[in-house]
């Protein structure tokens, strides 16, 4: 249905941090992609664009592993990613469109749990990192009360906290105001700069140089 | 950029965060925690009131009646337990996280348990007063639960995990989880009955206690794998 040559391979090391090659989905009978290849880098940004539907979302849980009916091969520096998985997840942070937040919980709890599953971190600075993606004043505050804008910054707190080499982030600008926006995207201009890769779904034209393109399906003219 | 190699949680630590964090969003939650417990309450009370107000009678039914009455409340509790994490996407932070799903559906169930299971246990031989339970059964009825409601927990986190992701979950739950929960019920009551004619306690105990950790060893494998195909 749709053969998608993707970037070419633009990386200065010679293995790439994670390479999909020949990737096929289908759902309901209908095929989402096929022959997919891509590579990413030390250093890469790649946006995943396409229409709705166009398996934006199911690409990158592919590639996370949350999702297993597909074929084709995944690489990790190079060896299949099962072969590694745990050294992969402990690399990986993946922010899905639910965002993971409680709801009754604070910000504050949400991201001490959040932490503590990969690498703890000390209170004071997580409520450091709460201030500079603007949730002071909220984070002894039920998360239920902030806005949907709000708790995406809470998700956003979890990628200054991290050390995680690869971001897979889908949908991460959709409730962001311009300032969050903003702030999103020196991030992850400032997280490739650092020789982090990060893989991305928006429909926004990101301000970020050295931005790299992957077109699923048929673009509408 | 250095590959992550050092610092990662342990899973120890990260057994216990989840555990506090569980904790803490039922402490936020009283109704959740309450409802079961007084679900317990109100079945077991409707026994007198619609079969038999005689006290032999009574006393003939009531292990049955306390059994069925904690396995319908634990049941009851069951849904909560992975719904809102599946519902605003901290169940896939879960499963993307470096540490063995296993030990982390452990840490939820047993947070589920001491939130709904252990209140019913410890109110178990008040009910039992009121159903005419003979005394000398209170510390049969009392260990029996302690031992028989954390399987149910265990048993009940298998079957949210199958249908966390179906829209309509309803009575399906009850189907897939009653069934696994008859051997606890059986030697539950008779746990409760028989040392009253003479019977061992210990046996019905220790085959209770067998049936523990055999759900403590594979039921969080078959939760964590049932929670990888809701989530595909």
């Amino acid at each position: 249905m749709n053969d998608i040559a993707a970037n070419p391979a633009t990386s200065e090391s010679a293995v790439p941090m994670l390479s999909g090659s020949d990737l096929y989905c289908e759902r309901d009978d209908r095929v989402l992609f096929q022959g997919l290849t891509f590579t990413l880098a030390e250093g890469q940004v790649l946006q995943v664009v396409g229409n709705n539907g166009s398996g934006k979302t199911t690409l990158l849980s592919i590639l996370c592993g949350l999702n297993d009916s597909f074929e084709g091969k995944i690489n990790w520096f190079g060896k299949p990613v099962n072969e590694n998985r745990e050294l992969f997840l402990a690399s990986l942070l993946y922010l899905g469109h639910r965002i993971g937040v409680n709801r009754v919980l604070t910000p504050l709890e949400n991201l001490r749990w959040n932490c503590a599953l990969t690498q703890p971190v000390h209170k004071s600075k997580i409520l450091k990192v709460l201030h500079s993606v603007g949730l002071s004043g909220f984070e002894y505050s039920q998360c239920c009360i902030l806005s949907a804008g709000q708790q995406q910054r809470v998700s956003l707190a979890r990628l200054l906290l991290t050390r995680a080499q690869l971001w897979v982030l889908d949908e991460p600008f959709t409730t962001l105001d311009t300032d969050g926006v903003e702030l999103l995207e020196q991030l992850i201009s400032q997280h490739a700069k650092q020789g982090g890769a990060v893989l991305v779904t928006s429909h926004h034209r990101l301000k970020i140089s050295n931005l790299q393109m992957l077109t699923l399906g048929k673009q509408r003219a | 950029m250095a590959p992550v190699t050092t610092g990662i949680a342990g899973t120890g630590s990260a057994f216990m965060a989840t555990l506090k964090r569980d904790l803490l969003i039922a402490s936020k939650r009283k109704n959740d925690m309450l409802n079961p417990f007084m679900f317990f309450l109100i079945v077991a009370s409707l026994f007198p009131i619609a079969v038999t107000r005689e006290p032999q009678q009574l006393t003939d039914i009531s292990a049955g009646v306390l059994w069925i009455a904690a396995l319908l409340a634990s049941l009851l509790a069951m849904d909560s337990l992975y719904r809102s994490d599946f519902e605003d996407g901290s169940l896939a932070l879960l499963l993307l996280c470096p540490q063995p799903l296993y030990f982390m559906v452990l840490a939820k169930n047993l947070s589920h348990w001491l939130v709904s299971g252990l209140p019913v246990v410890l109110v178990s031989p008040l009910i039992a007063y009121m159903l005419k339970l003979p005394a000398e059964s209170y510390l049969p009825l009392f260990l029996s639960l302690l031992v028989g409601t954390p399987v149910l927990s265990l048993l009940g986190s298998i079957g949210v995990a199958l249908t966390v992701g179906l829209g309509s979950r309803g009575l399906i739950l009850a189907v897939i989880t009653l069934p696994m929960t008859v051997p606890v019920l059986i030697f539950g009551t008779l746990a409760v009955q028989e040392p009253r004619f003479g019977a061992d306690l210990a046996g019905y105990l220790a085959i209770l206690g067998a049936q523990l950790l055999a759900a403590i060893a594979l039921a969080p494998l078959a939760s964590a794998a049932a929670l990888r195909i809701s989530v595909n």
